[in-house]
């Protein structure tokens, strides 16, 4: 019954993403009264619509909660030995969950931007909306086509197969759920930019709407992006943090359209410029998510997330991707052209800095795209490419350490125009830091030299940040400034993370015998033991070790070799010692022969890897940083909407004064 | 309960037995006494993907063939080759598949035509959006 439910809402919904499509759409004639009355089911069909998706999703969560085995998905990814918890987040370890989860999303925000945006013009919510629909329903129609999660297995399975052992952390509990409100925020994004862009009312308080949705898509990615990196770091035991993987750049490609998109709206709103700019990156960030989606839900890559190897759900998706963005790019052409370019500004201005780094964001956006499609091209004619950290790291670094530059300047700059000269000290001073850094570390040893650009950068980027707080009343100024702030700072934090990361990390791998001690960056690290030990689905192989650093206490580290058995696999369980300055990381491998005394030895491999963490604290940072913009500006629009409605009432309240206090006047006064 | 437990830790030593039956190459698991040569062996092994494995470096990896791979570089720094030749020397036996970093090549140069391109594209981009407006100023 769960699974019949599930599925019904789900029909219920595509029909209503019809309607919501239609009613919209008959909105746009102007004409036709009779025709444009239907525009009146737009938002309610979106508001149901988002209501019984999510239901649909919930029915799938009970299904998996109570593990039901007649239901396919659940006994070909679940298992009634399983730990509750993954149990619930398996229903989204899989390609039908977390497409359900997709576009449950995809209706949630859908409902949400119908049920509560009313300063949009009519005509642009129904085009809007329209074109929500026509988003939705493409992806209902994958589901319910194609990869139906409610599948009745004829016979009920007598026991599940189990979940991916790597999927059952709690880093899946979060990662895929964050990054996926995010892409599909980013919907709304698209759907706005595309309804001003046919009703041509590209303009500032278009801009003012579509903020909040691309602020709120993108501290979701953030979240999502540092939560998927700090879960590649602990759990896959090799103590890297970022690989390039296919996967990885998937999520990052809409962070680099997003953010891009974020910066360029905040100037439409602000300044009325860059009026196509916005639209078209609002059309590219959408772009890169339904890539990303088909990228990791195609199978076209084999990775620990491509779930499903089925041709023909790729083929779906590739023709839903063609649709949306050959559609959005044909409306641009054919629009672009009526729409103004908006005001102008000169070179050294801050609109001027944005443009360059959105340029700059856009170009890394184009190497990873490059680097990330190029090697799936070759393999379609037999030739095997790789493409991995040693291309990307310097292409990529091509465009950012100049927008990292300008990124440090552009905010001190003035709106419109503005002369270099007046912030010549804030200038003086941050390539005094720059230069400074990198003679210091140039004295300390001999490093590559990104690290060492990032780390010099790093220090000015983190001074810059609060730079635009000069001559400012603290009091007085913006949660959209601190926000900005925060964000700015946290984009320091993290670059100097990875810079001291990648260049003073330190490793040690040795054959030990339980008593026996390595030496590592200061630290002392002693195998006490090898124990077998078993949880709820493995065994493992767990080591003893005891770390100290200067005389301190030594602290105990169990670092586990696990064999799952349903499905069987092994994965390697880190454990870390967290400090301010870095972690130590440890990782047991395999049996490694016997020693001279004939005891067993075992791979012991450790990492110290100083301030690794400041990676994960500056991608929070960034989050932040946004969730304080959307406060900000949620705020200050509620306020002004209230002065608004306060300064109609009184004036309303006025009128009929004048209204009531008139006809007296206008009679003759009685002598 | 317990039994099933013994029985299946009985199964992993028999399998990590059968993994005793054939050692890993001596370099496979052991750095280098060199730190020198070992940060330079490393560095290479980063950039070297294992062909057995899902996107994984042999330098991240656990499985048998990355062992030996990590022998065959440690090895042949070991022996005084330099890190290109060592590349060289695993892509002809390989393939280019075998190497993160692309080499230009009749299959791989659009991966470095195209960021030249870029950057000419991003510079002509600049000019057109920052630089003229310069010159006619503010309207």
């Amino acid at each position: 019954m769960i699974a019949e439910l599930g599925l019904a809402a789900l029909w219920l919904s595509a029909a209503l993403a019809v309607l919501q499509m239609v009613s919209g759409a008959l909105g746009l004639k102007i004409g036709d009264q009779r025709l444009a009355a239907f525009a009146a089911y737009a938002r309610p069909a979106a508001v149901v619509q988002a209501f019984l998706a999510v239901l649909s999703f919930g029915m799938l969560l009970w299904a998996f909660a109570i593990t039901d085995l007649s239901i396919k998905l659940v006994a070909t990814n679940s298992h009634s030995m399983k730990p509750f918890i993954y149990k619930l987040t398996g229903t989204w370890g899989n390609h039908e969950g977390s497409m359900l989860l997709w576009v449950a999303v995809l209706a949630l925000s859908g409902g949400l931007l119908a049920g509560l945006e009313r300063r949009l013009k009519e005509r642009t919510m129904n085009a809007t909306l329209a074109v929500q629909g026509f988003v939705a329903l493409g992806f209902y129609a994958f589901l319910l086509l194609s990869s139906n999660p409610f599948e009745r297995l004829p016979v009920p399975a007598f026991e599940g197969s189990g979940l991916n052992p790597l999927l059952q952390d709690i880093g899946l509990a979060i990662h895929p759920p964050t990054l996926y409100i995010g892409y599909v925020g980013l919907s709304v994004a698209f759907s706005l930019a595309m309804g001003a862009l046919i009703t041509k009312q590209v303009t500032p308080d278009f801009a003012k709407v579509m903020r909040p949705w691309v602020l709120f898509a993108w501290v979701f990615l953030t979240l999502g992006i540092t939560a998927g990196s700090y879960w590649a770091y602990y759990e896959l035991g090799w103590g890297g943090w970022w690989f390039w993987d296919p996967v990885e750049n998937a999520s990052l490609m809409p962070w680099l359209a997003a953010t891009a998109l974020l910066h360029s709206v905040s100037v439409l709103a602000a300044r009325d410029a860059l009026r196509t700019w916005t639209i078209m990156l609002g059309v590219l960030a959408f772009s890169m998510s339904m890539l990303g989606t088909f990228l990791v839900r195609s199978g076209v890559l084999t990775s620990v997330h491509a779930f499903a190897v089925d041709p023909e759900r790729g083929t779906f998706i590739l023709v839903l991707l063609g649709l949306y963005i050959g559609g959005s790019l044909a409306i641009f052409a054919v629009r672009a052209g009526s729409i103004a370019e908006g005001k102008r500004f000169s070179a050294t201005s801050r609109e001027g800095a944005l443009v360059f780094n959105n340029v700059m964001l856009s170009a890394i956006l184009a190497i990873v795209l490059l680097g990330t499609l190029y090697p799936l091209l070759t393999e379609a004619f037999d030739v095997r490419v790789s493409v991995g950290p040693p291309y990307f790291n310097p292409a990529g670094a091509i465009f950012a350490i100049p927008m990292f530059i300008v990124m440090a300047i552009g905010p001190l700059l003035r709106w419109k125009s503005d002369k270099p000269v007046r912030i010549k000290l804030e200038l003086i001073i941050l390539a005094l830091i720059v230069v400074g850094a990198i003679v210091l570390i140039a004295v300390l040893g001999d490093y590559p030299v990104l690290p060492v650009l990032g780390l010099a950068l790093a220090a000015a980027l983190g001074v810059a940040a609060f730079l635009p707080l000069r001559g400012r009343k603290i009091s007085r100024t913006p949660l959209a400034t601190w926000g900005m702030i925060t964000a700015h700072f946290g984009v320091a934090v993290s670059l100097f993370g990875m810079a001291t990361e990648s260049a003073f990390t330190q490793e040690r791998l040795a054959a030990v015998a339980p008593g026996s001690t390595e030496e590592l960056a200061g630290w002392t690290v002693t195998l006490d033991g090898v124990d077998p030990v078993a949880g709820p689905n493995w065994t493992a192989i767990e080591a003893r070790l005891s770390a100290s650093r200067g005389g301190e206490e030594a602290t105990l580290l169990n670092p586990q070799a696990r064999n799952f058995w349903a499905p069987s696999q092994a994965t390697s369980e880190s454990a870390l010692i967290t400090r301010w300055d870095g972690q130590l990381y440890a990782v047991i491998g395999d049996t490694a022969g016997l020693d001279a005394d004939g005891n067993q030895r075992w791979q012991l491999r450790i990492w110290w890897k100083p301030f690794v963490t400041f990676i994960w604290y500056g991608g929070l940072l960034i989050s932040l940083g946004g969730i304080l913009a959307i406060i900000g500006r949620v705020r200050v629009d509620l306020r002004r909407r209230k002065a608004v409605q306060l300064g109609n009432e009184r004036r309303a309240d006025k009128a009929l004064l004048d209204q009531a206090a008139t006809p007296p006047r206008a009679e003759p006064e009685p002598v | 309960m317990r039994w099933v437990l013994a029985f299946l830790l009985a199964v992993l030593g028999a399998s990590a037995a059968a993994q005793d039956a054939l050692p890993p190459a001596p370099y496979a698991y052991k750095q280098l006494d060199d730190p020198v040569l070992e940060a330079e062996a490393t560095a290479l092994m980063e950039t070297l993907r294992c062909l057995r494995c899902q996107s994984q470096s042999i330098n991240d990896s656990d499985a048998p063939m990355a062992g030996d791979m990590r022998h065959q570089v440690r090895s042949r720094i070991l022996a005084g080759e330099e890190p290109k030749e060592v590349r060289a020397w695993l892509i002809e036996r390989y393939g280019d598949y075998v190497s993160y970093q692309p080499e230009v090549s009749s299959t791989t140069w659009p991966l470095f035509a195209v960021p030249i391109a870029l950057v000419l594209i991003v510079l002509l981009v600049l000019l057109r959006r920052l630089g003229l407006r310069r010159k006619t100023g503010d309207s």
